[in-house]
């Protein structure tokens, strides 16, 4: 059994095992917690397939952003969490039967079939060698080539859920002091100093 | 035994079904919920890299790109309405999803 193998299984083993734990933690903080682990396992096994660029942006998107996001909303959001827990059981066997069948079937189906030999380097735009090329330049060539539509589309995915989070969540509460730019630049000496006379020994 | 397509197409499996079972598990929590569509994501995004790895063809990684783009799109979004459904409610158990209801 090869380094590779090892390494495979290594990772394979704790992404399924703190993929397990992400549902059935009973605390949610712990279930980011271990959703994070099961990313990292991910990019390791990324990073067994070649695609080390991918690998990376995992950690960066996933790790970085994503299961932050998630921490943030867990300990934002005050909700007795083990109440919600209470109950969780009575789907389980349905969940479970659908799980394991399901299961089954995707690994008969794609683990059982042997894939025709000719399929492989069949392919539009075959992965050059790693000593000519790295992954991220390969990526590159054709992201921002053959795909480019696709790239911005994918801008635009994000510009949308970025807006559209902002649009959501913000909210303008009342009975707060902001300072209002306008209001400021709109001042003239006139409304802005008083000149009072006062008369001698009277005060205002 | 040489690390194969089929290795990597079973651990994905594994976790789409996972992930699957996680939404059975936690009808409840939205949270969770949405954890679990990110691993059933995460399932699919190996699969593309598998399969680019298996064909020798870059093109999968592209769509697993575009795929993380996605998801961490409608991370974003689904997040941005939980927050706001929890300000309006005061819970996030999908039972309470019911406003809309005639």
């Amino acid at each position: 059994m090869g380094l590779q193998a090892l390494f495979f299984y290594l990772f394979a083993f704790v992404a399924v095992a703190s993929a397990f734990m992400v549902i059935a933690a009973r605390n949610p903080v712990h279930s980011v917690l271990f959703l994070i682990l099961t990313f990292f396992n991910a990019a390791g096994l990324f990073l067994l397939t070649g695609a080390e660029f991918l690998a990376m942006i995992l950690l960066v998107v996933y790790v970085g952003a994503v299961a932050v996001l998630f921490l943030f909303v867990v300990m934002m959001l005050d909700v007795d969490f083990a109440e919600m827990k209470s109950g969780a059981l009575e789907y389980a066997p349905v969940g479970a039967l659908v799980g394991i069948i399901l299961a089954a079937e995707l690994i008969i189906v794609l683990a059982g079939n042997a894939f025709h030999p000719a399929a492989a380097g069949s392919g539009s735009s075959p992965i050059p060698a790693l000593s000519e090329r790295s992954n991220t330049q390969a990526l590159g060539d054709v992201l921002y080539t053959d795909y480019i539509f696709f790239f911005q589309i994918a801008g635009m995915v994000l510009l949308v859920a970025m807006i559209g989070a902002i649009v959501l969540t913000l909210r303008h509460r009342e009975h707060i002091k902001r300072q209002d730019i306008n209001q400021q630049v709109a001042r003239t000496p006139e409304t802005a100093i008083e000149v009072v006379k006062v008369k001698p020994g009277q005060g205002i | 035994m040489e690390i194969g397509l089929s290795h990597y197409l079973t651990v994905s499996a594994i976790l789409f079904t996972l992930g699957v079972f996680g939404i059975f598990l936690n009808r409840k929590n939205v949270i969770v919920i949405l954890m679990s569509i990110e691993l059933i994501l995460l399932a699919v995004n190996l699969n593309m890299v598998a399969f680019s790895m298996h064909l020798n063809d870059i093109v999968g990684q592209v769509f697993a790109l575009l795929i993380l783009t996605v998801a961490a799109a409608e991370a974003a979004i689904g997040l941005a309405i939980l927050v706001v459904f929890y300000r309006n409610r005061g819970s996030i158990a999908v039972e309470d999803v019911n406003m809309m209801k005639g």
